[in-house]
């Protein structure tokens, strides 16, 4: 009886162990083939940093630090629009009458379960009908219009935890309806006003369907998952270089979320112990 | 100067205040004078409209119609912060980003006070010079409060570390640090555990005596209603039924509901036979009350604890019962006994006497513990038009009667409580309603069921209904009495 | 400086009219914004799909209909979207299972789910090099791995929220009333966790059909889904039947939705994020 949970226990482990193997098995090799300067998965050129050297002096570097730039301004300027326009609009949709509310988080969904595709082709419609000026503009747009979703689902939450007397408390005490929600319902939903600000960011970095779609081919803006599109379509494919992004990225990605949630989960535990 | 005296005198005043959600009715025409440094509890049942009526007064909700008046100025219109009252709300509201210091303060820093100094414009309006408080004065006003609620120590606190009870004292401070006219609470206990809420009773009243301003107090617990109150304003379905001091709430119900809902009590229905006269339980008894017409239908009140229970051979007994059981209640017993006559009536007691369960006993009960009231209604009237021969339509549903009169002719309905037939199935009845109220009258139970068009049928019935199920009614054809109305009114 | 000066009439209060209606104000700009950037798209795709020549007509359905490797492109990204669901199910439902039992589960969820915020581009690649590298052909294979290893953690993670969310006692009980674990794991656990499984499905099975560029790196030559094809058609300018085909996948995506939401309101979802 004994042993017989045991091997069970041992072949749950293992399952474990073997699907995470698999997991990383694709990322951790991309990793390793960044030393190897080579555009394929193979050793023949030995061991260097060439590969990380060419990120800077080769003739792409200035393309990829120009989609690196892109990337980075659409995110943040989408990502503080979305928030801002998200957190009012969420304390806006939080005091609405029952149906009217509804119908607004209903609409609010549309983007969040929508296939990618489908939003992409058709922002891309609207954009061709209505002229708008090809490039940055339709990309913030397109970005924002997916990310504020996003927003208005992490504060939400915090609204409706709040107490439903504390809007009332604060101006029974004397504040003014914007004073109130200055000095005490902001402060209350802060922490999902910034875990929207970091899901908007994210989710815009990470977007490619869209921003492809919507990019235009003669504006010559690319971000960087557009650009590693575009590069793989090139003749020849990837070069050495890409192997070294693609590990920076994955490296920066990885420790940066494990970290904050290895710092979220451990506070959690000492919750849970106190 | 008559009218300067009374706008001192009485601090709030709802004139005519009645509120609807959706055309659903919460507090109907409720008039109500509170006077400067008065408690006033709003006593009531859930959903009675007491919150809503507080509500009304602090600001957060804007009647339908009628009108609210604090220190003589109509404040009808005014939103929360321009009214000089302040609210404990029942789950305390504190700001969770704030100490409790900054908790109190809160207040404090939107208050301007005149600084002492005048203005007139142009016009030769004159207006005072405004000034914030400093921030010394904050402090100051902030630890006194503290001090007050015996918390002194706890101003650097986050008051998601606080207890229930000291969330709720700091809640009180917050509110009285601002000096308000009123102090408005929602069922301030309502959250704490017995003794917590024991201790709090003592401790507000006696900050009330203290500050000498007006409480107004919402609570669905009648004890607490009768420990604090200078008045109790009992509702129901937001209509005042009854406003007074405790004892003669207590002592005087205005009604059966009032009776009911205020202490235990027997409710039984009887019948004036004459002055001082007045029959139940088929029996005879005196009374001290006179003017009812002969014959009228009456509801009797008597407390459990007015009964006397004696040898039944004495001289005094008027009654004899047999014991069905009796439980022992830490300071009296409660006996439950049958009266035999010639239906079986059921009466609570409470006597110091224990009984054995199936002795016969004696009871007793003096005159004036009698307490004799009109009944709300003698039989459910509905004025309402014929649908076709022999169906008439009443609350939307159509009733087979006996009347053959044509579609469209205007009737007035008659129906005897006992003759409504209740269905613990909605769709088994013909129209549906809810059950709104139910009281025991020692041998049958008389419930309110409330239809989907605000029609209250009274129903007397075997069975006891659980308030708020949604039940079915119908009505045998035979026993529905159709008027014709005569049109005296043409287009009416 | 502590001490500001005001003149402040008597009537200050009834100037500041009802303060419920300001507050749903703040809604109204981002109400404009959906208008405009959300549903006047969505109007603009059905009126590419069924205007043809400033006419109302279904020619763009019967183009679609008629042009047999389009319907076949669907038929396709609907089998492999099945296989790749269930694919998921069967291999993520363990995971989720065997974590949602161990103390530690919620941070070995996490490790699974790490890998989803590295841009699905780089991962896809990575995994075509590592095919390339072994040898392997790319193909239906290729394609339907690649799938499962970009999907698989949207069946894990709603997966064990529900699983870990039901009460230990409902076992407990279960092995109470004589049930051995295996009774008491399809009586009790398994039909209790069947909303984490539904929007496991919708969240695996939707994406993969409309999925854009995995099959373009993983599937060869030959293997096309559907997001794919939408794409090409309008690349080739096919406006019309590029929107009708959108408006397919719309259909798609609210029926899932629809039945995501009748079964767990969209809770297990949420905590993805």
């Amino acid at each position: 009886m004994v042993n017989a949970s045991h091997t069970k226990k041992i072949l749950e482990r293992s399952y474990i162990i073997v699907a995470l193997i698999l997991l990383y098995t694709p990322i951790l090799l991309m990793i390793i083939f960044s030393f190897f300067n080579t555009s394929a998965f193979s050793f023949k050129n030995g061991f260097s940093f060439d590969a990380y050297e060419s990120l800077f002096n080769s003739s792409n570097s200035k393309k990829l630090e120009d989609a690196l730039k892109n990337t980075i301004i659409i995110a943040a300027v989408s990502s503080v629009i979305s928030t801002i326009l998200g957190a009012v609009a969420a304390i806006g949709i939080y005091s609405m009458s029952k149906r009217s509310r509804k119908i607004v988080e209903n609409i609010n969904q549309l983007p969040v379960i929508n296939s990618e595709i489908v939003i992409a082709v058709s922002l891309m419609l609207f954009f061709v009908t209505f002229k708008f000026p090809a490039g940055y503009t339709r990309l913030l747009i397109g970005h924002i219009s997916f990310c504020t979703p996003y927003v208005i689902l992490s504060v939400m939450p915090r609204l409706m935890q709040m107490d439903s007397n504390i809007y009332e408390a604060a101006l029974d005490l004397g504040a003014t309806p914007l004073r109130a929600i200055i000095t005490v319902i902001i402060p209350i939903i802060s922490p999902g006003i910034l875990s929207g600000f970091a899901m908007a960011f994210t989710i815009s970095v990470d977007d490619f369907i869209i921003t492809q779609l919507n990019k235009g081919t003669t504006t010559g803006i690319d971000t960087l998952s557009t650009y590693i599109y575009s590069s793989m379509h090139t003749a020849g494919g990837l070069k050495a270089y890409w192997f070294a992004a693609f590990s920076l990225i994955i490296v920066l990605v990885v420790g940066t979320l494990l970290l904050i949630n290895l710092r979220k989960y451990k506070s959690k535990a000492h919750i849970k112990i106190q | 100067m008559e009218q300067g005296k009374m706008a001192t005198d009485k601090i709030i005043e709802l004139k005519n205040l009645c509120k609807s959600y959706d055309e659903k009715p919460v507090v109907k025409n409720v008039t109500l004078s509170i006077k400067k440094g008065e408690f006033v509890t709003l006593l009531g049942p859930s959903g009675c409209g007491k919150t809503t009526t507080l509500r009304m007064i602090a600001g957060f909700e804007k009647p339908t119609s009628g009108s609210v008046h604090i220190s003589g100025n109509d404040m009808t219109q005014s939103p929360p912060y321009a009214r000089n009252v302040n609210t404990v709300f029942q789950n305390y509201a504190l700001f969770p980003h704030l100490n409790v210091f900054n908790n109190i303060a809160f207040g404090l820093k939107f208050k301007c006070i005149n600084d002492g100094t005048f203005f007139t414009d142009k016009n030769g309006v004159k207006y005072a010079n405004l000034r914030k408080f400093t921030k010394t004065e904050i402090t100051n006003k902030v630890k006194n409060a503290l001090k007050m609620v015996d918390l002194e120590e706890y101003e650097k606190r986050n008051v998601s570390s606080l207890s229930g009870g000291q969330k709720q004292r700091v809640a009180i401070a917050r509110s009285l640090v601002n000096e308000p006219d009123v102090l408005l609470l929602d069922e301030p206990l309502g959250a704490l555990d017995l003794k917590m809420r024991k201790d709090m009773q003592l401790e507000l009243m006696n900050m009330h005596k203290k500050l000498g301003i007006t409480f107004v107090y919402v609570t669905h617990d009648q004890e607490e209603a009768l420990t604090m109150s200078d008045t109790i304003v009992v509702m129901k379905d937001g209509v005042i039924q009854q406003i007074g001091t405790p004892q003669k709430v207590y002592d005087e119900p205005a009604n059966a509901f009032v009776a009911d809902f205020i202490g235990e009590s027997n409710i039984f229905s009887g019948t004036m036979i004459a002055d001082f006269k007045v029959e139940f339980c088929d029996h005879l008894f005196e009374c001290v009350d006179k003017g009812f017409k002969f014959n009228e239908p009456i509801d009797v009140i008597i407390r459990p604890e007015d009964v006397k229970i004696c040898n039944p051979d004495e001289d005094i007994t008027q009654l004899t019962a047999v014991v069905s059981s009796c439980v022992f209640k830490g300071d009296h017993f409660q006996i439950t006994v049958i009266i035999n006559g010639g239906e079986d009536y059921e009466m609570l007691i409470h006597d110091n006497i224990e009984c054995k369960v199936n002795a016969t006993v004696g009871l007793c009960i003096k005159p004036f513990d009698l307490h004799i009231m009109h009944k709300a209604r003698i039989i459910n009237e509905i004025k309402t038009e014929m649908w076709d021969f022999n169906i008439v339509e009443i609350s939307g549903g159509k009733f087979p009667c006996n009347c053959d009169l044509p579609s469209g002719t205007k009737v007035l309905v008659s129906i005897d409580f006992d003759d409504v037939v209740i269905h613990d199935d909605e769709d088994q009845g013909i129209i549906g309603g809810e059950v709104i109220n139910t009281i025991y009258k020692g041998n049958y139970y008389q419930c309110v069921i409330r239809t989907d068009d605000y029609y209250d049928f009274f129903v007397d019935t075997e069975d006891d209904w659980l308030k708020g199920d949604r039940v079915g009614i119908s009505v045998n054809p035979d026993k529905i009495v159709i008027k014709k109305i005569e049109d005296t009114q043409n287009g009416d | 400086m502590g001490t500001k000066i005001k003149n402040i009439s008597m009537k200050i209060a009834s100037r500041i009219k009802n303060f419920r209606i300001t507050r749903s104000v703040f809604a109204y700009p981002y109400v404009l914004f959906l208008m405009m950037f959300v549903i006047m798209p969505l109007v603009i795709l059905l009126i590419n799909a069924f205007i043809v020549n400033e006419k109302f007509s279904f020619e763009n359905f019967a183009n679609f209909f008629n042009d047999g490797s389009s319907v076949d492109t669907l038929m396709f990204s609907l089998l492999i979207g099945i296989i790749t669901t269930v694919l998921c199910i069967l291999l993520g439902y363990p995971v989720a299972y065997i974590l949602s039992k161990w103390s530690s589960g919620r941070l070995i969820v996490l490790l699974f789910i790490l890998p989803m915020w590295v841009n699905f581009l780089i991962r896809t690649l990575s995994t075509r090099f590592m095919f390339e590298a072994i040898g392997i052909k790319l193909g239906v294979g290729t394609l339907i791995f690649g799938l499962v290893y970009n999907y698989i953690p949207f069946m894990i993670l709603p997966l064990h929220t529900t699983l870990s969310n039901i009460d230990k006692s409902f076992s407990e009980a279960a092995s109470d009333l004589g049930a051995n674990p295996i009774n008491t794991f399809f009586k009790i656990t398994f039909p209790l966790s069947i909303p984490g499984i539904l929007s496991g499905i919708t969240m695996v099975f939707i994406p993969t059909i409309s999925t854009f560029a995995i099959s373009q790196f993983l599937g060869g030559t030959s293997s096309h889904l559907f997001g794919d094809s939408i794409n090409t058609k309008f690349e080739h300018q096919l406006y019309g039947v590029g929107s009708v085909m959108s408006i397919i996948m719309l259909i798609f995506v609210l029926i899932s939705n629809y039945f995501m939401q009748k079964t767990n309101k969209g809770e297990a979802a949420r905590n993805l994020w």
